[in-house]
């Protein structure tokens, strides 16, 4: 079976979740038989063994040096967009969305499709949908969309960037399956783009425990380990500080849990354009020194930061999927997560809070500070369903799919 | 003909709720279980529900099934709980017990008032909840409780002893195989070294046909009818007694009227008495007729739930066990305050429900509904109760320092 793929960005050049999901979906896959040739708008260092992974700019020969941290991180750009048509009105700004990657990738699948005969088209997300539209016509064989978060989610539940919706109505139109991964998704694909429920599968995001990497050495936080010493209790966040990551919210809860519990320390980790707003905010609720934010943090740092706190809290008022709460449960640190989350339909061992619930949120986090045994129980639980954690099923799944596809199309 | 008898026990029983309570409530709401009435979850709507779906309609049809057949008889334990909340909210359910136990052919059976595990925690807490309850039956239906059932049948050898020292005739257990060995349920045994105490052992097999499988299409033996039930009892080979011992509310609540349960009941006297020597009996009945046949040995706690039949739905993880030994550590203060408002309040907390809402056995296998719980997870259970427990606390420490 031979795929062609269309994504946006690879570890370790990743800085959102949809990288880790592809990579680990398509190693999977080629274990299970797929022969898969992967689309990246930028030209990587890392080498993959087990597909061909080829750079559309190097195709093109349009470099997009310097741009490459903007294109690779694929939140960045789509959120920033999305930000753009909402906050900044009779600009334009919100006119450009990134032509040149998309050009860069169509040119790319020019190539592709003269040189290979392929039985799929699988594209990422709303940045490659262009290309893929192409890549369909060129191959004449099934398009299928992966779905990691439409343009509702980016915008924190707004409209977001009109342009970038057209792209999506058209793509989920005339492709042959979406592919969603979270009920959750598929029903909002639904409700914005009009798409009959049949033609959507869901299949929720796993993680690979191979590429799982171990803790190593004395914590990064040296400070918190010290205080944890003394009594306090840490509760952290992650991911980017943006309307969609719910983090406002959780800024109020925090307030709360502080006035109940003063030896607590909120560590915020990621940057965005929400981070300004958040480190006033904590000065005005008056718990800036119970307060630390990180800025964007990879490898060791991201690591320990789990693995520092008392409890994870993901607060999103929309999350496509969200694996970072599973993230923490391998670091030791059980998960709080909103139930606008794809992760919580299958995600069971956890406290699940509705993101607008600032008393429930505090209530919870104050009450596993409080109890070790709550903390105890509900991370021994979640290591259970973490440990069970694989891809293998997802891919044997989507290549029923790609095969009935395949069919549909020849029949 | 040698006589043979079913003893038809039925436990009732419905826990006082604890309303959504958060840590910001502490101190300044000291009501546990006000949740709202038109909250599906409140104490007011779970009591309406399941007097209209199973408390009246069972009672008129073993009223029925009484006044039809002379020699039907069954048993009930009422928990102290769920009689407060009849007597306030359906006193029409109330009356129908009340009829039942007038004809003179419905036994009430003992317990703790607040169907609790005081046993294992506080004897004379125990005791007293045991008093309690003995004192509200007189007061209710005017008899005296003289056989005895322990919270989810919890029992060991030191509940037998302890029945047999308090004058029971009998004190029920879980027919289990481990205990049991070869032996069969169907005989009165009694505990080890007992002098007047009989011990009357759950038949779990027959009894869950009825309560857990009788509804299952998939069950090989669905659907299950009152003839086909009795020719397996008539069949049963050397008994003396067919002890079918479940909650009530399987009539209604937990199989349904449309699996027509109520139907099986209804004719189930009538094909069991169908042949000569069979009969129904009372516990204490059963317990006057027959000698124990062997002593049963139970150093290790059982009950009657679950595959494993221990405590461990109730106490098995940390959770439940902080729950419980920190609501237990309570125990000398709170006699000292006689403040009989907090005391109430830390009797109903004692309820074996509230620990069974925190159990995660079943959670991971995504088995949610395996059990009614008010609650989204065992984790919400345990920061609920414990918010609770923090105010009971607050509220006891305060006492002390007034005083």
């Amino acid at each position: 079976m031979k795929v062609l793929m269309i994504g946006l960005e690879l570890p370790p050049d990743n800085s959102g979740g949809l990288g880790v999901a592809c990579y680990q979906l398509c190693k999977s896959l080629s274990k299970n038989g797929a022969d898969i040739d992967f689309i990246l708008p930028y030209e990587p260092k890392h080498k993959y063994d087990f597909m061909n992974v080829v750079s559309s700019s190097k195709i093109t020969n349009k470099f997009l040096d310097g741009k490459i941290n903007t294109i690779a991180g694929s939140a960045t750009l789509s959120t920033y967009d999305s930000h753009l048509f909402n906050s900044a009105p009779y600009r334009r700004g919100w006119l450009n969305i990134s032509a040149e990657p998309q050009d860069n990738y169509e040119a790319a699948v020019d190539v592709m499709t003269a040189k290979n005969v392929y039985d799929v088209i699988h594209a990422h997300d709303w940045m490659t949908f262009r290309a893929a539209l192409r890549a369909k016509q060129k191959a004449n064989c099934p398009l299928i969309v992966h779905v990691h978060s439409i343009e509702r989610d980016r915008s924190a539940g707004l409209e977001g960037n009109p342009m970038v919706r057209e792209i999506e109505a058209l793509t989920f139109m005339l492709a042959d399956k979406i592919i969603a991964v979270s009920q959750r998704t598929k029903d909002m694909i639904s409700e914005d783009y009009f798409i009959p429920a049949s033609k959507i599968d869901v299949l929720h995001n796993s993680l690979d425990l191979d590429d799982a990497i171990p803790l190593s050495g004395e914590n990064a936080y040296f400070f918190l380990s010290e205080m944890k010493k003394l009594g306090w209790k840490v509760v952290t966040s992650a991911g980017r500080t943006t309307g969609q990551k719910g983090l406002p919210n959780f800024m109020h809860a925090a307030q709360a849990v502080v006035h109940k519990l003063p030896k607590t320390i909120f560590l915020f980790v990621g940057s965005g354009e929400q981070l300004h707003e958040l480190m006033e905010l904590s000065a005005d609720l008056g718990i800036a020194k119970n307060v630390i934010f990180t800025g964007f943090q990879r490898g060791k740092n991201w690591r320990d930061a789990f693995a520092i706190a008392d409890l994870f809290v993901m607060p999103s008022i929309s999350e496509p999927f969200g694996l970072t709460p599973f993230e923490a449960v391998g670091y030791g640190t059980p998960a709080m997560i909103s139930k606008q989350s794809g992760i919580s339909e299958v995600f069971a061992n956890c406290l699940k809070i509705d993101f607008w619930d600032i008393n429930e949120m505090a209530n919870q986090i104050a009450s596993v500070l409080s109890y070790d045994s709550l903390r105890d129980e509900l991370h021994a639980n979640s290591w259970q369903e973490y440990a069970k954690l694989s891809w293998d099923s997802a891919a044997i799944k989507l290549l029923g799919t790609y095969e009935r596809q395949m069919a549909v199309n020849h029949g | 003909m040698a006589e043979r008898s079913i003893v038809f026990y039925l436990h009732v029983h419905q826990p006082h709720r604890l309303k959504h309570y958060t840590i910001f409530d502490v101190g300044k709401d000291h009501n546990y279980f006000d949740t709202p009435e038109d909250d599906k979850n409140s104490n007011q709507a779970v009591m309406h529900k399941v007097a209209q779906k199973s408390y009246i309609p069972t009672n008129a049809k073993l009223l029925e099934l009484l006044e039809q057949h002379p020699e039907f008889k069954l048993s009930l334990s009422i928990t102290g709980t769920v009689l407060e909340q009849l007597e306030e909210l359906a006193p029409d359910a109330l009356d129908s017990f009340k009829k039942l136990v007038d004809t003179g052919r419905v036994e009430i059976v003992g317990e703790t008032f607040h169907h609790s595990l005081a046993f294992f925690y506080n004897r004379e807490e125990f005791e007293t909840q045991v008093n309690m309850h003995k004192e509200k039956i007189e007061e209710l239906f005017g008899v005296t409780p003289t056989a005895f059932r322990n919270t989810e049948l919890a029992y060991n050898n030191e509940l037998g002893k302890w029945a047999d020292e308090n004058g029971y005739k009998a004190v029920l257990a879980e027919g289990w195989d481990k205990v049991l060995g070869w032996r069969s349920p169907n005989f009165v045994y009694k505990p080890p070294g007992a002098q007047n105490v009989k011990l009357l052992l759950k038949n779990y097999k027959l009894s869950d046909d009825i309560a857990f499988r009788f509804g299952r299409r998939d069950w090989e033996e669905w659907p299950l009818t009152a003839d086909k039930f009795a020719h397996w009892l008539n069949n049963s080979g050397d008994a003396t007694n067919f002890d079918l011992f479940m909650d009530y509310e399987t009539f209604g609540e937990h199989q349904w009227e449309d699996t027509g349960i109520f139907n099986f009941l209804h004719h189930l006297p009538e094909e069991w008495l169908k042949t000569e020597g069979n009969n129904f009996a009372t516990i204490s009945e059963i317990a006057d007729k027959y000698p124990a046949s062997d002593e049963v040995d139970v150093p290790h706690t059982i009950t009657w739930a679950d595959t494993e039949r221990d405590l461990s739905a109730w106490l098995g993880n940390g959770m439940q066990q902080q729950a419980i030994d920190n609501l237990y550590e309570l125990s000398k203060a709170m006699n000292e305050s006689s403040d009989w408002d907090l005391i109430e309040d830390w009797r109903r907390l004692q309820t074996s429900d509230h620990f069974y809402y925190m159990c995660t056995k079943w959670f991971s296998d995504g088995d949610v509904h395996a059990y009614f719980s008010p609650y989204q997870s065992p984790y919400e259970a345990f920061i609920n109760f414990m918010n609770c427990y923090q105010d009971l606390q607050l509220r006891l420490l305060q006492k002390d320092e007034g005083t």
